[in-house]
């Protein structure tokens, strides 16, 4: 390599900074941010002269480490427990991946400094990185682990799935809408610097716990690039918090992308890391406690409160309410169960949880066994057809529960949801904070203010209501969840790839038709549906009905 | 006599390894087969699904593939995901409406033929993914330094006349600016406007490509400063700023940019008019034709390498995307029509910024052919692209 200091050659390419002489480029995203004030310095000091050769010598030793994980025969050792929720994660994060990289140039449009555009053009191409190595990764296990099902038809199923329409938040969060709102706010400050944490630390951390260790070694490889992108988004919010006419809409974007990537982070990796691992060391770190140290500590701590004194209004009320969902109100355990409840309208094998599993989650969450114990007790004794109905139609004091309008998962910890009618349709949300995501957050004017710029929230949000009155076997084949004999499912709750084990078509033929909650709602009158959110606030934990009035 | 003793480690707290047999072929059951283990989302565009393909396609959605619950997030206009309105371009199938999708109607996808569109039938054939573009760019970065490297030690800038220095300076030196401009506020810009991955992962690269040959030429400016005492590292900017000569070709880039929310025509008249009017006018029938003759073997191979990503990479992408558009089985007219008004458009711009370009020609001590002949080279390769697309050459060509 040249011996030119790094140094010295980034000072040198800022010399191709533009200043339009002739035409000002087409300004095609808009925000309602303003940067009258303050220019920052690029954070990354990258010079494609050193990043080009950094990055093939980083593929060298996936890929290198890849080879290894076939010669070594790494798929005798893997968990499927572990490997089948990672038919969901694997189809989910590609494309948030991407669509960091097509979010960068939203950036160039709206942060006027071109030195800044250098670092953003940088991580524009480590995104499509990730996204390719990820897609890769996917192939891998598709054609080398046990069950290619769920791998191989990836894509389509993330695209029909509800828990794919989840995941896409944090994809389609970072391209539409405000410019800064979506691609730093919400894509570097808080998806990036927050909860990457978990996604490409811990998480492989637990991979490589069940056997899996092609996971950390593509993921960490990822992550060694996240930490620069960290950068670019505390460069632009730097800049952003010069000018205090910005200050309300950082308080609202960091309102919004803190909640939103809390409810969706935490229900999948959370769900992943507890529900998807063998191993039951007492001494591993539980979810919460990871999230304590990497999210509390590392990032609210360290990063967010030290920005107060630059006029940060930090939602230090959402941090703790966070906490205290995954702490005291059992959100994720909360996820992991309706994620099993509803096994059939997924894509990949849901294990069970076992005497040993059970033993750990009552050392970490005491208490645990007492509210969730006996369904587990009894998804397992449904798990195989034996003439019964898959444990979503038994009973088995689990009340399925509403949509959110805003974050799509399910209204879980029952007492916390809020309803609101929104032209004409009466919808739910999980949280109040969802509820001002959608009726105050995401609105043309906030607080009286003009916000010309900020997106919508669009589409069919509520899965259930796209199948409601569709008989359950028509439902699976619609969404193409079925293997190659034309009837089998894809998704099992339980790992027996017994053919005579494995759940069918033709046993979900005979159960009842799907009823969108959310459709039943609306067609309730205001006392009945009142009378039903009264009802509602008291049900739970782990689904459960609400107690008979005294 | 020996004491054997020996201190009993406590056991550490690590992961247990488990025989699961979690293998392909281990057990035989529904999708165990091999026929099972391939994407089968999507259909390839060849006999054989490529690895390109298979970690780039569809990863971004369509509403008119899957996508049951449609776009989730919304510009204020109402614009949501990646509306195929975002160019003028047609591609067969795009008028016919999305699935209706709403309560009961399940995913809306069941009797969707696929491709629902034909701008999912393109496929960069350089097959760009993570893999390939790091190794491409790699080895161009380590044979670019080498280079410089070489030339250095054999003190090959020695040879070089005032004369020549002063050309370098800020006339390779000016054509960094464009390369950047063109990298980050067309190709960059536009990679999120794109129907398909495939369209917006080829323009990152792209993007990539301008972005880097920038920076090598920003750098060798910088290693001859280092290197030639009299070698002014700052000229070029001076020159891009200010010289007549190079005002025309700083128009055009600038109007590149500026082009009015259309992606398809940024990305056309940046490879199809202004890359071989001007950027293969500049570099390989100016420079690359020169150099040589004024005692410089290494300006060539730098500029070399961003001649090679244009001539066989950028190029190629930018002939698979939009030469099928001319042939469109239902728009194959109005897209004719489209780029013939591009080409009127921007040709005459692009050939007065090369006439303004014209005193470069007589700069070196050494002269290269004629402008008038290096016009005329560009000019017919400009009109081999355009016959390979389909178009005409327009009229103001004769210019």
């Amino acid at each position: 390599m040249s011996r030119q200091s790094l140094a010295k050659a980034h000072q040198k390419i800022q010399e191709l900074a533009w200043e339009p002489q002739y035409h000002e480029p087409y300004m095609k995203y808009g925000t309602d941010y303003t940067f009258r004030k303050a220019s920052k310095k690029d954070p990354l000091k990258q010079v494609l002269r050193s990043y080009f050769p950094m990055q093939e010598e980083k593929d060298h030793r996936v890929y290198g480490a890849s080879d290894g994980a076939i010669r070594g025969n790494m798929f005798r050792q893997v968990q499927e427990r572990w490997l089948e929720w990672q038919k969901l994660f694997l189809s989910i994060i590609p494309l948030p991946e991407v669509s960091a990289a097509r979010s960068m140039p939203m950036l160039f449009h709206v942060v006027p400094n071109p030195e800044l555009h250098n670092g953003q053009a940088i991580q524009m191409i480590d995104e499509v990185r990730h996204s390719t190595i990820q897609q890769n990764l996917k192939r891998l296990y598709m054609n080398n682990y046990i069950d290619p099902a769920g791998f191989n038809n990836s894509l389509r199923n993330f695209h029909n799935d509800y828990c794919g329409t989840i995941g896409r938040q944090f994809a389609e969060g970072f391209i539409t809408g405000d410019a800064i709102t979506a691609a730093s706010i919400y894509l570097t400050i808080v998806a990036e610097t927050a909860f990457t944490n978990t996604l490409f630390v811990a998480m492989p951390a637990e991979a490589a716990a069940n056997g899996d260790y092609l996971l950390p070694t593509v993921f960490h490889s990822v992550q060694s690039d996240e930490s620069r992108h960290i950068s670019n988004g505390y460069a632009t919010l730097l800049m952003a918090l010069s000018d205090e006419d910005n200050r309300q809409l950082l308080e609202r974007d960091l309102r919004y992308a803190w909640w939103n990537n809390h409810r969706v982070v935490d229900a999948a990796i959370g769900t992943f890391i507890e529900y998807g691992t063998k191993d039951r060391r007492k001494d591993r770190e539980s979810y919460a406690e990871m999230w304590r140290r990497w999210i509390y500590d590392d990032y609210y701590r360290s990063y967010l409160v030290p920005l107060e004194k630059y006029g940060l209004v930090i939602p230090h009320d959402l941090i703790e309410e966070s906490w205290k969902q995954i702490w005291e109100k059992g959100y994720v355990h909360e996820v992991a169960q309706f994620f099993c409840t509803g096994w059939l309208a997924n894509y990949w094998r849901m294990d069970g949880m076992t005497d040993t599993d059970f033993e750990w989650f009552e050392y970490k969450y005491p208490g645990w066994y007492d509210k969730y114990g006996a369904w587990w007790e009894n998804y397992n004794r449904l798990a195989t057809p034996n003439g019964h109905n898959p444990i979503v139609f038994e009973p088995v004091d689990y009340v399925y529960p509403n949509r959110c309008w805003t974050c799509m998962v399910p209204c879980l910890v029952r007492e916390d949801i809020v309803t609101a009618e929104v032209d004409g349709v009466h919808r739910t949300y999980c949280h109040e904070v969802c509820r001002w995501t959608d009726v105050e957050a995401f609105r043309p004017t906030y607080m009286g203010r003009e916000t010309p710029n900020m997106g919508r929230l669009v589409g069919k949000r509520e899965w259930e209501t796209l199948y409601h009155g569709w008989n359950w076997a028509d439902v699976v084949a619609d969404m193409g969840y079925v293997r190659d004999d034309g009837k089998t499912m894809t998704a099992q709750p339980h790992l027996n790839l017994d053919p005579k084990k494995m759940w069918t078509l033709d046993h979900l033929r005979r159960c009842p038709p799907l009823q969108s909650p959310n459709v039943l709602f609306n067609e309730m009158t205001d006392e009945q549906r009142t009378a039903f959110v009264e009802d509602y606030r008291r049900q739970g934990p782990a689904g459960r009905p609400a107690p008979a009035s005294a | 006599m020996t004491t054997e003793t020996t201190t009993e480690r406590p056991e550490r707290s690590v992961p247990k390894p488990q025989f699961t047999d979690a293998e392909a072929g281990a057990r035989e059951f529904p999708d165990s087969g091999a026929s099972a283990r391939r994407y089968n989302y999507y259909k390839p565009a060849k006999r054989k699904q490529t690895h390109y393909e298979d970690v780039t396609v569809d990863v971004q959605p369509d509403p008119r593939h899957y996508l049951s619950q449609g776009w989730i997030y919304g510009f204020a206009n109402g614009d949501a995901g990646y509306p195929l309105h975002w160019t003028k371009l047609k591609a067969w199938g795009v008028d016919l409406p999305e699935p209706e999708r709403g309560p009961g109607t399940g995913g809306g996808g069941k009797d969707l033929e696929w491709p629902a569109h034909g701008w999912h039938e393109f496929r960069d054939p350089n097959e760009e993914w993570e893999l390939t573009f790091y190794r491409y760019n790699a080895n161009v970065v380590r044979q670019v330094n080498q280079n410089i490297e070489n030339a250095k030690q054999a003190k090959a800038f020695d040879q070089w006349t005032p004369n020549w220095i002063n050309f370098v300076e800020r006339n390779v030196g000016a054509w960094m600016h464009i390369e950047h401009i063109l990298g980050l506020y067309v190709f960059a810009a536009c990679n999120r406007s794109g129907p398909t991955n495939m369209h917006n992962t080829a323009m990152a690269v792209n993007s990539m490509h301008k972005i880097r040959f920038a920076q090598d030429l920003a750098l060798y400016n910088l290693t001859l400063s280092e290197e030639i005492e009299s070698f002014d590292g700052a000229a070029h900017v001076e020159a891009w700023n200010s010289d007549a000569e190079w005002q025309g070709v700083r128009k055009v880039t600038e109007a590149l940019t500026a082009v009015d929310d259309d992606w398809g025509e940024s990305i056309f008249a940046t490879n199809v008019v202004f890359e071989p009017l001007l950027g293969e006018l500049f570099r390989s029938n100016l420079v690359q034709q020169c150099a040589a003759a004024n005692g410089d073997f290494v300006t060539p191979t730098v500029m070399g390498a961003g001649e090679y990503d244009y001539a066989q990479r950028d190029l190629r992408w930018t002939q698979a995307c939009f030469g099928p558009l001319t042939s469109d089985r239902e728009f194959a007219d109005h897209n004719k029509a489209l780029m013939q008004g591009w080409l009127s458009h921007w040709v005459p711009q692009c050939l007065d910024a090369a006439r303004t370009l014209q005193p470069l020609w007589s700069q070196p001590d050494q002269k290269p052919p004629r402008f008038e002949d290096a016009l005329d080279r560009a000019k017919n390769r400009f009109a081999g692209i355009l016959s390979d697309l389909g178009l005409d050459a327009p009229e103001e060509l004769k210019q």
